[in-house]
């Protein structure tokens, strides 16, 4: 075997073991990483957990309830009665207008036709 | 020749033979080195964990949750810690303890020190420990105290629903978690399947909602103040599929801090669950069951005239009636008026055996099979020897006792075209069982229960637009020496709307009064018939329910103003 053959040979190997090299550290970072992410997503899970627990403990009937009460002078909120629950069909208007149009919701057929333009830009 | 022709091959190829024996040598010895050589390795390397193959989920036992049917949390956990101390290695015990009772004060402070000062190696100080307290632990910066993970049980809606989800106690517990095990309610039916760690991530959905159950509460709560009861207790079924909407029993507890077993007076304890666990005589409400077996059986119509005299004997009992009724009226008026004696009647022309086997049918003498652990025990009390006399009694709900749950699921099997309905506290509910009355019965008590609410004893329930029906009762309790006039049971079990009927609902209370009038009122009339008219119109709007007719016409006229 010539001289150039056993030097090419002999930088291949340090090629390769450098290469080799770079590769274990790399792995070694990146299973620093992934152990890293899995933490962090253990903590997030739990505030997550914490979070969803405190939004049904904000939401509960039982304590909106109380807090509507003690607001209630600013809220002027009252239970639904079914007084205020009606068909549209129900509702009276002046004659001579067409007044329903079909809607297609089941249980309420037919809907007043609007009579005027929404009112959104009269401020300007 | 066969012979011949192997040991000349084996001569000639002696060596060779050899060769290949000392080649198969070699390759066993490189295997075995190689085996050796790994197992020494293994042997020589400190153990680690793989890495990479580690799931992200935790280790520790996880408890499913509960969520109602609209997937409101009901129940949930959340990460807490429990404190601990290994008394060897604390220095000043003294420190300690009154340092741990500025931090908690509900523990006794001589406790924590003869802890401390104890023999043992390691001891309990507090489970659990919420962040905060945990922080104030760490701060005093003592050593030989530690925290163990753990979770906790919340029931983020609180009371509302403290009797459907029951309580979780601890079973195992150990410094890296504790495992938590259901004590009552829901969490107790379903320990299994919330602690079992393949299904524990998919939460368990209830047939509840909690909007609808709070609002129960909140007027069921109102009754009971009014009418000075010692309990009440209320229930919404869906009728076609016997899913319970609403279910609460007061007084009620927190079950966040569920309170310990009740000594004294059963009436009072928190805990007792008076819809599923409470057995109670529930009066008048049976005559509805009564004559829709007169019907189905073909005893009777609904216009066939039975003779009401003010009393009916039987050997040497009688039987009376709690106001003045007329002398004689048609089947339906037993039912509106609610006579006794014509009820005791009609249950004779059904018969004993007959009577029975319908009340068999309908579940009374089962479990009610609701998914509550406490249910299971709640077995109707009913006479040891049944006679004719049995018979008459119950025939107008006296003699034996349910729980109300029984009641409407008997109610909800009329009302589902006559179809045995099963309670369930689960989304999705049960499948219906037999054919129990027929389709003509259940249309014709419909209308009966109507006529009630109309007519009848149960005028102050009529909500407008809702077409309720039902039934009232109103059941003395057993004192000393016989009924209590003064202590009653007033029932009221309701349909609504008759025309097609979706929602049983029944109200329950414990000896109210009604001391609005001159004279205190008792009866069902007056008590559990408003509760329910007002549950009604609080909660028909919140399950999207629109009145049948137009409410008033009051309301139109104020709308026609508006239109101008």
């Amino acid at each position: 075997m010539n001289r150039h053959g056993v030097i090419l040979l002999l930088l291949a190997i340090i090629a390769i073991a450098g290469w080799a090299y770079s590769i274990n550290y790399n792995t070694l970072t990146t299973l620093d990483r992934v152990s890293e992410l899995r933490s962090e997503i253990a903590t997030e899970r739990e505030t997550l957990q914490v979070l969803k627990v405190e939004w049904a403990y904000l939401n509960a009937p039982e304590r909106l309830e109380k807090l509507v009460r003690r607001h209630n002078r600013a809220l002027g909120l009252m239970p639904m009665t079914p007084e205020v629950l009606s068909h549209a069909a129900a509702v009276p208007f002046a004659e001579g207008q067409p007044q329903f149009v079909f809607s297609g919701i089941p249980g309420d057929p037919y809907i007043p036709v609007p009579r005027g333009r929404p009112a959104w830009r009269s401020n300007q | 020749m066969t012979d011949m022709a192997t040991s000349q091959g084996t001569r000639t190829r002696g060596w060779r033979g050899d060769w290949r024996v000392i080649l198969l040598m070699g390759g066993f010895c490189l295997c075995y080195v190689a085996v050796g050589l790994r197992m020494g390795l293994l042997a020589a390397t400190d153990p680690e964990e793989p890495k990479l193959a580690w799931s992200v989920t935790s280790d520790r036992p996880v408890r499913g949750e509960i969520i109602d049917r609209n997937g409101v949390l009901l129940a949930a956990n959340l990460p807490a810690w429990s404190l601990y101390a290994h008394p060897r290695e604390i220095k000043d015990p003294v420190a300690v303890a009154d340092d741990l009772d500025r931090i908690f004060p509900q523990i006794d402070r001589d406790v924590l020190l003869k802890k401390l000062t104890g023999k043992q190696r390691f001891v309990w100080l507090k489970r659990p420990v919420t962040p905060r307290e945990k922080q104030a632990v760490h701060d005093l910066g003592y050593p030989g105290l530690h925290f163990g993970n753990r979770e906790i049980r919340i029931y983020p809606t609180g009371r509302t629903t403290a009797h459907i989800v029951g309580g979780v106690k601890a079973k195992r517990e150990d410094v890296r978690f504790a495992e938590l095990a259901g004590s009552g309610g829901i969490e107790k039916h379903f320990d299994e399947r919330l602690r079992n760690p393949a299904e524990a991530h998919e939460p368990l959905q209830l047939s509840l909602d909690v909007s609808i159950q709070q609002a129960v509460r909140a007027e069921l709560a109102m009754g009971m103040e009014r009418l000075t009861a010692k309990g009440a207790t209320a229930i919404l079924m869906k009728v076609k599929t016997g899913e319970i909407v609403a279910m609460t029993s007061l007084p009620d507890f927190n079950p966040n801090e569920r309170p310990e077993l009740h000594r004294g007076d059963p009436a009072f304890n928190p805990r007792f669950n008076r819809a599923a666990q409470g057995r109670y005589e529930l009066g008048s409400t049976f005559k509805v069951l009564t004559m829709a077996m007169a019907l189905e059986t073909e005893v009777a119509h609904s216009q066939t005239i039975i003779k009401t005299p003010p009393s009916l004997r039987y050997g040497r009992h009688r039987i009376g009636e709690s106001h003045r009724m007329p002398p004689e009226m048609p089947l339906e008026d037993v039912v509106v008026k609610s006579s006794n004696v014509g009820s005791a009647r009609v249950a004779m022309m059904v018969g004993t055996r007959r009577f029975k086997s319908y009340l068999k049918k309908l579940g009374f003498f089962d479990p009610s099979g609701l998914e509550l652990s406490e249910a299971a025990k709640a077995k109707t009390l009913q006479p040891d020897y049944w006679t004719d006399l049995s018979t008459m009694t119950i025939s107008f709900g006296h003699g034996l006792a349910a729980s109300p749950i029984h009641l409407a699921s008997a109610y909800a099997t009329l009302a589902n075209d006559g179809v045995r309905v099963y309670p369930s506290l689960l989304a999705g509910g049960r499948d219906n069982g037999k054919r129990v009355f027929s389709t003509q019965t259940s249309r014709e008590m419909l209308r009966v229960m109507r006529e009630v609410v109309i007519r009848g004893t149960a005028k102050r329930a009529d909500v407008d637009g809702y077409e309720l029906g039902g039934k009232t009762g109103t059941a003395e309790k057993v004192g000393r020496g016989g009924y209590d006039k003064n202590r009653v049971v007033s029932t009221f079990a309701s349909v609504f709307p008759t025309s097609s009927p979706e929602y049983v609902l029944v109200v329950s209370l414990d000896e109210p009064t009604d001391r609005s009038g001159p004279r205190p009122v008792r009866g069902a009339g007056r008590t559990a018939v408003p509760v329910a008219g007002d549950i009604v119109r609080r909660i028909a709007p919140i399950l999207g329910m629109r009145p049948l007719k137009p409410s008033n016409d009051a309301t139109i006229a104020t709308l026609d103003v508006n239109s101008e």
